[in-house]
């Protein structure tokens, strides 16, 4: 049985819906609604990187500017689909930013075109050896949960260290509070969603040498990264980021121990299961509401 | 001075019009209509445009020839994007107001099954030349107004095995399939298949189109000491086979459906693509005819990105559609008429055509589908080009 290039695999998959999920976190956590169009975020990062690739742009400059559009597209999410309908205290922002990102969709098919294309990446050549052994996965596989890792490290380190992270934290706790200490909450806020895109967009750029790159490449990680993001509790970034490890290595035992027919149905009822025991989540703590 | 028309006289000015539109009292003009509803965007854009080619340069040479029965074809167009429920509009429209001949259409094989009891309903004939879903002309309706000139799943997998056995000797040969209505119709077709040759089976794994990694899957066929895999999925899917194998380094051969012909398989694939061993109906790239040379010339003359045969692609759609639509004109010719009826008999009473893909002989004299297992020819990727599998392989 292929049981460790399976696993390994399915860490580096994992860790593709934490990247995405991980904005689920920093958002609500700031002002409480999400992205649920997060994974157009994570399409759009992998579709610009393939563009300006294409268009002779070296790969590092391409990739900056990739999660930089990535990083506006989510400050037009918040200024869009977010923020008239905080001020207004209303919930249309589900709806808005699922529409918003369908525009999104459809807005690159046009540009890019409806059929996938191949992106080529030097870490996804040739599969790894260990001494005479082959590892079955690419090096990219193996960078993917690091790069999962560093960053959720970076994004813990910045809210506890630094004074802007410090700012998020305050607003996440009390907006007015923060706005009379002259915290600018609408700004921390847009931060956030932009925060949340780029992450997305790192997802996108890094499954795409696995994959191919296409508009509605994004539909489906959105999903599973949402469902990451509940299974590990909203509020937890390391619970996010177990979560999405133990995701993905289910997935791939389910696959290869009893068939991939089994995979979705065992992989969501455990979803369910562990939602049922602990209903914030993984690491996710209840939230005290005053009345 | 105002002029007042009484209220009973415009409601009868409305139904009169809208009665006028639904009867079609020839918004076409002096023309036939020939309708295609197929999806010209989204994933598939690229297999549409190729079928709307072929039925282009058929009608152009029909209109050149002087039309049929004294009057000129005109294609008329509606895009399904792939999705049943708007094929299902479009095949009201084209029959109802535009009141056309006959319908094309059915790139997918849903698409094509909900537009069957639309073309009973309205008694036109309905000519399929891309979907090989076998329970589209096999619908059970009588008479049956649906004709195919494509490919069929039951054949296919019955062709798939053979040319299995027959190449590479397989005796354990694994599934690997799309998970939807078309993977699930193959599956047990092709299990029939392996049980009727005798041959075991390696397993059967089913993968999404969302899919990014399928090694569980392969995993588990190689675990289960399958020696060849049998591939139906669309382009993506079918990539994401071949990149998984490329991963874990398992190197076994693949005989496929034609999924991997419908776009940049060979692009998505990588240097490995040529592997897999797919069915088709038509290649431009086989023997030479007057047919393929007058096709290919008009394709060239009409459409500035072809330059050569290696740019006609996907070319089954081509060829499938092109032979279909002179099909239906001596359906027509037989028929006399364009009442529908008539023109699905005329379909019964076609004696021969040579045709591009082959010289039809009764092609739906006892049938409703014109192309057989003998007609199948095996096609590989050789730098972004779609050519027969070369003869000593096969």
């Amino acid at each position: 049985m292929d049981i460790v290039p399976a696993l390994l695999t399915g860490l580096a998959l994992g860790s593709v819906y934490g990247l995405i999920a991980l904005g689920f976190h920093i958002t609500s956590s700031v002002c409480g609604a999400l992205n649920f169009a997060q994974g157009a975020s994570a399409m759009m990062g992998a579709v610009l990187l393939w563009m300006l690739t294409q268009a002779g742009w070296p790969v590092p400059v391409a990739v900056c500017v990739a999660i930089g559009a990535c990083g506006l597209y989510g400050l037009i999410v918040e200024r869009a689909a977010i923020r008239p309908f905080l001020a207004r205290k209303s919930d249309a922002w589900l709806m808005a930013t699922v529409a918003l990102g369908l525009v999104c969709d459809n807005g690159m098919m046009l540009v890019f075109g409806a059929e996938p294309r191949s992106m080529a990446s030097p870490l996804a050549l040739s599969s790894m050896r260990l001494g005479r052994a082959d590892l079955g996965v690419y090096p990219l596989h193996l960078l993917i949960p690091v790069v999962m890792l560093v960053l959720a490290a970076g994004i813990d380190l910045f809210r506890r260290k630094t004074l802007h992270g410090t700012a998020m934290l305050a607003v996440a706790q009390n907006r007015d509070a923060a706005s009379i200490v002259g915290i600018p909450v609408g700004r921390v806020v847009a931060a956030a969603f932009a925060l949340s895109s780029a992450l997305a967009g790192i997802a996108g750029m890094m499954v795409a040498p696995l994959s191919h790159v296409e508009t509605g490449m994004g539909v489906a990680l959105g999903l599973k990264a949402f469902a990451v993001a509940i299974l590990g509790g909203l509020g937890s970034a390391w619970g996010i980021v177990a979560a999405a490890l133990l995701f993905g290595l289910v997935e791939a035992i389910v696959t290869l121990g009893i068939g991939s027919g089994y995979t979705q149905i065992v992989t969501f009822l455990l979803v369910i299961i562990v939602l049922t025991l602990r209903p914030d989540g993984l690491l996710g703590r209840a939230q005290v509401r005053k009345v | 001075m105002a002029i007042l028309v009484p209220r009973r006289t415009i409601l009868a000015g409305a139904i009169g019009g809208v009665a006028a539109g639904l009867t079609g009292c020839g918004p076409r003009g002096n023309n036939i209509g020939i309708g295609l509803i197929t999806a010209l965007t989204a994933q598939s854009a690229k297999s549409g445009e190729a079928i709307t080619r072929g039925l282009t340069v058929a009608i152009d040479e029909i209109n050149a020839n002087g039309g049929l029965l004294g009057h000129r074809l005109e294609l008329i167009r509606r895009d399904d994007e792939s999705n049943p429920g708007k094929g299902v509009t479009a095949a009201r429209e084209l029959f109802y107001k535009e009141r056309v001949a006959v319908l094309f259409g059915g790139l997918d094989t849903p698409v094509a099954r909900a537009i069957v009891p639309i073309a009973s309903a309205a008694r036109t004939p309905f000519v399929v030349p891309w979907a090989a879903g076998t329970a589209i002309t096999h619908n059970g309706t009588d008479p049956n107004y649906v004709f195919r000139v494509s490919a069929v799943d039951e054949l296919v997998d019955k062709a798939m095995v053979a040319f299995a056995q027959r190449t590479y000797g397989v005796r354990r040969p694994g599934l690997i399939l799309l998970n939807n209505p078309w993977g699930q119709s193959n599956e047990k077709g092709l299990k029939a298949a392996l049980t009727a040759a005798g041959l075991a089976l390696g397993g059967s794994e089913k993968f999404e189109h969302s899919d990014v990694d399928v090694t569980p899957q392969l995993g588990r066929l190689r675990a289960a000491g399958a020696d060849c895999l049998m591939m139906v999925a669309t382009v993506g899917p079918s990539a994401q086979v071949v990149k998984s194998l490329d991963q874990m380094n398992w190197d076994v051969p693949v005989v496929s459906h034609w999924g991997p012909a419908g776009g940049r398989f060979s692009e998505l694939a990588g240097p490995h693509a040529n592997r897999v061993k797919f069915v088709q109906t038509y290649s431009f790239f086989g023997p030479d005819s007057p047919v393929k040379t007058r096709v290919l010339a008009a394709l060239e003359t009409s459409y500035p990105d072809i330059k050569g045969p290696q740019d006609v692609t996907p070319a089954v759609g081509v060829a499938n559609a092109y032979d279909a639509m002179h099909l239906a004109a001596l359906a027509i010719r037989a028929a006399g008429s364009l009442d529908g009826n008539a023109i699905r008999r005329g379909f019964a009473r076609i004696d021969r055509y040579d045709g591009l893909i082959k010289s039809y002989r009764a092609p739906f004299a006892h049938g409703q589908d014109a192309l057989g297992e003998q007609d199948y020819i095996w096609a590989q990727f050789d730098q972004g080009r779609i050519v027969p599998v070369p003869a000593k392989a096969v």
